[in-house]
């Protein structure tokens, strides 16, 4: 028997996908701040890529000033919220906190990041006065988080920042990728339209930046301009079959599920291809749509997959099944996915090796493809003098974000490959820095 | 089994722990409740006129998750008719024959005193405790801690009560006085048979910082009242100590002020209780806490060997000196036990903004190191850090010397001035002139200027 079953109404989809770190209510955080020790050089705010002064914040909520808490992650971090919400806390702050060194309980410092970021949200209360205008203008393709963290600073120090975005909501990943069981799509929208609010920038909806003409027309219009485009659709596995219907990317998956989960039909077994974070959460979240069975089928050992311990585990409570040391061959089915052909492999001196002769099929009528993103080749290329690493990723100079074309600046995943929403977050943020720096040095 | 009960100045009772004078004693239904959950012995709550309840009339101080850790009171005395009090005192002690009941009595004339007095005896109280303590309403109408700061007014009572009581009296001090053992000599002067102490300290626990007034509230105003709970139990233990170090004083004293737990309970025995009263706990938690109470300092003199509660009545006091017979010699530092260490650092911040940068930070680890030249064994550290028997003071002198500052001044060999090496200023490491003893300044110190 699945886990879940088959959400019928708009009640079991929340139920199926409930939050798993629901906001604290008072008495929680007041007992739960009160047990932070104020270390100092704190290890959890080294292990934050924002740095956000975790145990001022703490101390300032346990003293009931929690909009100052607030203000004190948003100075280190525009997506405090979201962040609080969606942050693999148990390898970051979390993970560092000094009461693990003795097996006591981590503090929450994720919730306790939502208690108070929440107050903001809700009352609106303006944190920040921007700098007078400055004339300049920048340019900022991609309204993920490191475009609005962007988006966030050079308004902040004056610039006029417009955002263009090719889909027509704000937020990139965090609303068309992120879990629903991390954070709702109204909490993501919530915390963008407080930071527009805040900052007035604008941002430009259903306003892909695609040719070489749209490119021309920043490069004029602008002083700078950073990209924040992330990283592309499925990647392709180059087999077999991957056309069949339901045979779908995990990134598309998701997406739907985010944006429009009623017309998501999961089939009743579902294999999921790959063994990093995105594959996890599409088998958690096959299995909470109500599949009937889902396997995660990973070509290497258990030990070697990219995702984080914690997120194997939450897939295996909602039911999901782990089958290791396979790898797809062909997606088989007529028109629609009825199965997949492995074969098994061995690792030896760390190299995958396939066994000959053990080739197996496994019948199943959905295939979530979890292989990872593409990169954003198509619009980078047209940017002439703008290199990209060989793994397809835009070259930066580290300290300031500035790209080998030197109006272009560049961060989060289109930069560093793809990691989390607080990596973006804090790049976006420094490259405003970076540009700032440029357009004043400049005369 | 050690044998917990004690006979305090001629009042027998099964065990040291009495109910202090305060709300959880206010009714024959609450003391009889308390009895038969164990407690010794209870201290009525205050007899008196007039009958006064004040709306409201507590306030707390609260530390972090720590609810009630200093607890603030401006109610007066009881607030039901002393006959409705005589009544039940008399239904209790009929039906608890070997548990204590002591009067708490506050009144004006030398008539008033002698009616009350020969009331509560009738009554079948085992004692009579005089409640010169109060330090909030009473006191403004000359009763209360107004006669407890006054010894010659305190000794002048007592002798009233002396004249006709015939069950043993104890006298109940207030702390809101420079030297506590003068009223306690005026006690005994005027022939109490026992003191207790600490009733309240006078206080204001807080402030509603968004009205702009002291807590409690009393209809947009309010009054100081008196402080209680654990945060007073060291001013309390001190006072105890005070007392029982007065030369040839020799009267029972019933230590009160903060006591919790059996520890807290020990400590003040130690210092010369022989019986302890509670009241905040049991505010805080009610009766259940005296299984705790019971069993723990049954378990501690078991395993300390000793019979009863008598043997360590006091046994800390000779401990307590001042500060000119302190022994100058002795020395120890701060070490830290890796293994313990959670590498919270805070230790390390302590030290360096607190107390004498005797604690450094490598590089690569998070584990402090304790620079040896520069301690000077003040305990800050090891009393900051969260992970219990991390950093301990160990001694570093051979324990081959002894001299105080009292023997130094017979020598005529104290320091005179404020270059005088004999003081150690000039030896200490900070001094800028003695660059030597400036041997490791903590790494952090140099990487962040
Ligand atoms: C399935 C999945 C789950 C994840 N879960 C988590 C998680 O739980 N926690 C976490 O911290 N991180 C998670 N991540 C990673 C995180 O979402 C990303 O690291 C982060 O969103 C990257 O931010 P970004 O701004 O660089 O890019 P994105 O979030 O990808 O935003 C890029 C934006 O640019 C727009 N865009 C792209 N091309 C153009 C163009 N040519 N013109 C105009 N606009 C364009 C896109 O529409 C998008 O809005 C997850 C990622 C995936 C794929
Ligand atoms: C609410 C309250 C009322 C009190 N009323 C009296 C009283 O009527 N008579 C008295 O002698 N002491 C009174 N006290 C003082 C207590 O008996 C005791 O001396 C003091 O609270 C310290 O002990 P604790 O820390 O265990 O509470 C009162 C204390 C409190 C908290
Ligand atoms: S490491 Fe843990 S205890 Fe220390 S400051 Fe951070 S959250 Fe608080
Ligand atoms: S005992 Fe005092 S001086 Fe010595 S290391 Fe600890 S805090 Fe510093
Ligand atoms: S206070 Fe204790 S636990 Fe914290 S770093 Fe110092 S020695 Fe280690």
């Amino acid at each position: 028997m699945a886990e879940y079953k088959t959400p019928a109404t708009e009640a079991d989809f929340e139920a199926n996908f409930a939050q798993i770190k629901p906001l604290m209510n008072a008495n929680e955080a007041y007992y739960e701040s009160g047990r932070c020790l104020f270390c100092y050089d704190a290890p959890c705010v080294n292990a934050c890529p924002t740095s956000i002064d975790i145990p001022l914040f703490i101390r300032q909520i346990n003293s009931g000033n929690a909009s100052g808490a607030a203000k004190t992650i948003y100075d280190s971090n525009y997506f405090g919220n979201a962040c609080g919400k969606v942050c693999p806390t148990e390898v970051l702050c979390e993970g560092a906190c000094v009461y693990t060194n003795q097996g006591v309980k981590a503090i929450e410092i994720g919730r306790l990041q939502n208690f108070a970021t929440d107050k903001v949200l809700k009352t609106g209360k303006p944190l920040y006065k921007t700098l007078p205008k400055n004339g300049k203008k920048v340019a900022i393709i991609g309204a993920g988080p490191a475009g609005i963290s962007c988006a966030c600073e050079l308004s902040f120090s004056g610039y006029n920042a417009t955002v263009f975005e090719a889909k027509s909501l704000p937020s990139g990943l965090t609303v068309h990728g992120v879990a629903p069981y991390k954070i709702t799509n109204e909490e993501v929208l919530a915390e963008m339209d407080f930071l527009q609010k805040q900052f007035g920038f604008e941002i430009k909806y259903n306003s892909k930046i695609e040719t070489a003409e749209d490119l021309q027309k920043l490069e004029t219009e602008f002083d700078a301009v950073f990209i924040g485009v992330g990283l592309g659709k499925t990647a392709s596995l180059q087999m077999p079959g991957e056309n069949l219907e339901n045979c779908l990317g995990a990134v598309e998956f998701i997406e739907q599920l985010r944006l429009n989960h009623a017309e998501i039909k999961v089939g009743e077994k579902v294999i999921v291809l790959g063994g990093g974070n995105t594959a996890m959460d599409a088998a958690s979240e096959s299995a909470r749509m109500g599949a009937e069975e889902v396997v995660l089928a990973y070509r290497r050992d258990q030990t070697e997959m990219g995702a984080y311990a914690f997120e194997y585990e939450l897939a295996k409570h909602a039911g999901v099944k782990g089958i290791f040391n396979v790898q797809p061959l062909e997606i088989l089915g007529t028109d629609k996915v009825a199965g997949v052909k492995f074969i098994r492999t061995e690792t030896l001196n760390g190299k995958i090796s396939t066994i000959p002769g053990s080739e197996f099929i496994l019948p199943c009528d959905m295939v979530i493809k979890a292989t990872g993103q593409e990169k954003q080749r198509n619009l980078l290329h047209q940017i002439s003098g703008l290199e990209l690493a060989s793994n397809g990723t835009i070259k930066i100079n580290e300290a300031t974000f500035q790209t080998t074309k030197p109006k272009y600046f560049a961060g989060g995943d289109a930069a560093n490959g793809g990691m989390e929403v607080v990596n973006a977050a804090n790049e976006g943020k420094r490259a405003a820095k970076g540009i700032h720096q440029f357009l004043t040095e400049k005369r | 089994m050690a044998d917990l009960s004690i006979n305090f100045a001629g009042i027998k009772s099964p065990n040291p722990f009495w109910l202090a004078s305060a709300p959880p004693t206010n009714t024959g239904y609450q003391v009889m409740k308390a009895f038969d959950a164990g407690w010794g012995g209870a201290v009525w709550k205050t007899l008196a006129v007039p009958v006064i309840n004040t709306s409201s009339r507590y306030g707390s101080v609260n530390y972090k998750d720590k609810r009630m850790v200093g607890f603030n009171n401006i109610e007066l005395i009881s607030d039901r008719p002393v006959a409705d009090n005589l009544r039940e005192i008399e239904e209790v002690k009929k039906r608890f024959t070997d548990s204590a009941v002591i009067a708490s009595l506050m009144f004006q004339t030398r008539e008033e005193w002698h009616r009350i007095v020969r009331d509560v005896e009738n009554a079948g109280a085992d004692g009579i405790e005089l409640n010169f303590g109060c330090p909030h309403g009473m006191c403004e109408r000359g009763m209360g801690s107004a006669v407890g700061q006054e010894p010659k007014v305190l000794q002048t009572i007592v002798e009233w009560v002396m004249e006709v009581a015939k069950i043993p009296v104890i006298v109940k001090l207030t702390p809101n006085i420079t030297d506590i053992t003068q009223p306690a000599i005026a006690a005994k002067a005027g022939g109490a048979n026992a003191i207790s102490l600490i009733n309240t300290i006078q206080s204001l626990v807080g402030v509603d910082i968004d009205n702009f007034v002291p807590y409690p509230i009393v209809d947009g105003k309010s009054t100081n009242g008196g402080y209680c709970g654990p945060a007073v139990k060291p001013v309390a233990l001190n006072m105890v100590k005070n007392c029982a170090q007065i030369p040839g004083f020799n009267l029972p004293i019933s230590g009160i002020g903060g006591i919790e737990t059996w520890r807290d309970a020990v400590e003040f025995m130690l210092l010369g209780s022989g019986s302890v009263q509670i009241a905040t706990a049991v505010m805080h938690y009610g009766f259940g806490i005296i299984r705790e109470l019971t069993s723990g300092l049954n378990n501690y003199l078991d395993e300390k060997g000793f019979a009863s509660v008598n043997e360590i009545v006091g046994k800390a006091v000779p401990n307590v000196t001042s500060w000119e017979n302190l022994n100058l010699k002795y020395e120890v530092k701060a070490e830290i036990h890796e293994e313990k260490c959670i590498e919270c650092q805070l230790c390390y911040t302590a030290c360096e903004d607190g107390a004498h940068q005797a604690i450094g930070l490598r590089e690569g680890s998070r584990i402090p190191y304790i620079i040896k030249e520069n301690c000077v064994g003040c305990n800050l550290c090891s009393l900051v850090c969260p992970s219990e028997g991390c950093i301990t003071m160990e001694r570093v002198d051979d324990g081959s010397q002894h001299l105080t500052w009292k023997q130094m001044t017979a020598a005529g060999d104290i320091p005179t001035d404020f270059n005088d090496p004999r003081a150690g200023g000039l030896l200490h490491h900070a001094n800028p002139t003695e660059q030597a003893f400036v041997t490791k300044r903590p790494l952090h110190y140099e990487a962040k200027v």
